[in-house]
């Protein structure tokens, strides 16, 4: 039962870290737990319907239907954090003054939250494929009890959903006046580390060079498959031993999600002129 | 985003041309064990491994050493490209059955 816990609560803790930060850089925007709720369910729907056709994934692009799905699903999910920075970069400001004057009032948001909600959906359904096969596969073998097992992982999936609570009540605790800054940094770190797993898994793929098979070696200090070392594999893509293309896609993906932020902050008065459905409430 | 695109781009290109023959080592698993568990590999050149599950469960051949992870459903096959390994001794598991399923892949000069 506990091996079970750990194998869990292993799988759900990406996802976890994912939906906390979200939580988090979602405060106060008006339906906002609908939206997320409706993403963390999409994302247990698609990964049950990602475990039926686990096998034919598998050998759909001859051999490299897993490498291709999960570079996509990751890369769907930068965007989607990079449309999450845009919006702030020029609603954050009003947003964080807003919330500060009438307390945590509720501001509208929807073309953000849209983003997010499929940010969550990806990262549920990431790591939520791996739980549902792994759990039917217990309740398959006849080896062990499988009722003390499913326990197990129903406690794991509680455990990893407290991390996720823990991560965001952490980070709302943050000053208004900071923590849409925080968030942002977490959010860019996160679609930077997103973008050169992508790299990473099409590399050992073949379809991308690996621009130098290890640019360092930190596993004697942070190996991977330490709590710590998947924690920040979930925050910033960590890897102990990365190939160039995952740095290089890092940087790439920072410096372009930077940029956009800063150029869309400039121009408030482009921005503002936009038509847009999800104007700030007054 | 222009500058973006080149690399992008660059990146696609240099992939299609960066496919080489490699050795390929045929891993089986059965009762939640690996046959063979431990395999040598000449080091400093890429390798694949070919995972073949014949369990009725499903695995998933994992290995943060090699950097690889891959679901292998019941009687499925998998492919994985590793290496250039530098010589020593890698670890892989069944991150499903991690006490039972696992073993070592030896770099050799």
């Amino acid at each position: 039962m506990l091996a079970t816990l750990i194998i869990v609560f292993r799988e759900v803790l990406e996802a976890g870290l994912i939906i906390g930060i979200v939580l988090a850089a979602t405060e106060g925007v008006a339906r906002r737990g609908r939206w997320i709720v409706g993403g963390i369910l999409g994302g247990i729907s698609g990964a049950a319907l990602l475990a039926v056709f686990a096998g034919a994934l598998a050998n759909a692009f001859s051999g490299s239907g897993q490498e291709l799905f999960n570079a996509a699903i990751l890369l769907i999910a930068v965007l989607m954090l990079g449309v999450h920075i845009t919006w702030m970069a020029s609603h954050g400001r009003q947003m964080a003054q807003e919330m500060k004057a009438m307390g945590r009032a509720v501001v509208q948001g929807d073309r953000s939250l849209t983003a997010m909600a499929l940010v969550v959906t990806i990262a549920v359904l990431r790591e939520g494929s791996e739980v549902v096969l792994f759990l039917f596969g217990i309740a398959t073998s006849t080896r062990e009890g499988a009722a003390p097992m499913l326990l197990g992982g129903a406690a794991g999936l509680l455990a990893g959903a407290l991390v996720s609570w823990l991560l965001y009540r952490g980070l709302v605790a943050i000053p208004m006046k900071h923590l849409f800054k925080v968030t942002n940094a977490m959010i860019a770190l996160l679609a930077a580390g997103m973008a050169g797993q992508a790299a990473a898994i099409l590399a050992g793929a073949n379809m991308l060079p690996t621009l130098g098979d290890e640019v360092w070696d930190t596993s004697s200090i942070l190996r991977d498959n330490s709590m710590v070392g998947r924690a920040l594999h979930a925050l910033v893509g960590y890897s102990d031993r990365p190939p160039g293309i995952q740095v290089a896609a890092f940087v790439v993906t920072l410096a372009a999600l930077i940029m956009l932020s800063k150029l869309v902050g400039q121009g408030p008065r482009i921005a503002r002129s936009e038509p847009r459905s999800a104007s700030p409430a007054h | 985003m222009t500058r973006g695109t080149f690399f992008l781009a660059a990146w696609i290109l240099a992939g299609a041309a960066g496919t080489a023959a490699a050795d390929v080592i045929e891993l089986s698993i059965s009762g939640h064990k690996f046959t063979p568990a431990d395999v040598t590999v000449p080091a400093n050149q890429k390798f694949q491994i070919k995972v073949t599950n014949h369990d009725p469960s499903p695995a998933e051949f994992e290995s943060h050493d090699l950097k690889v992870e891959k679901i292998v459903v019941p009687g499925g096959t998998i492919t994985v490209t590793a290496g250039p390994l530098k010589p020593g001794t890698y670890e892989f598991f069944d991150e499903y059955n991690p006490d039972d399923a696992k073993g070592t892949v030896t770099a050799k000069e």
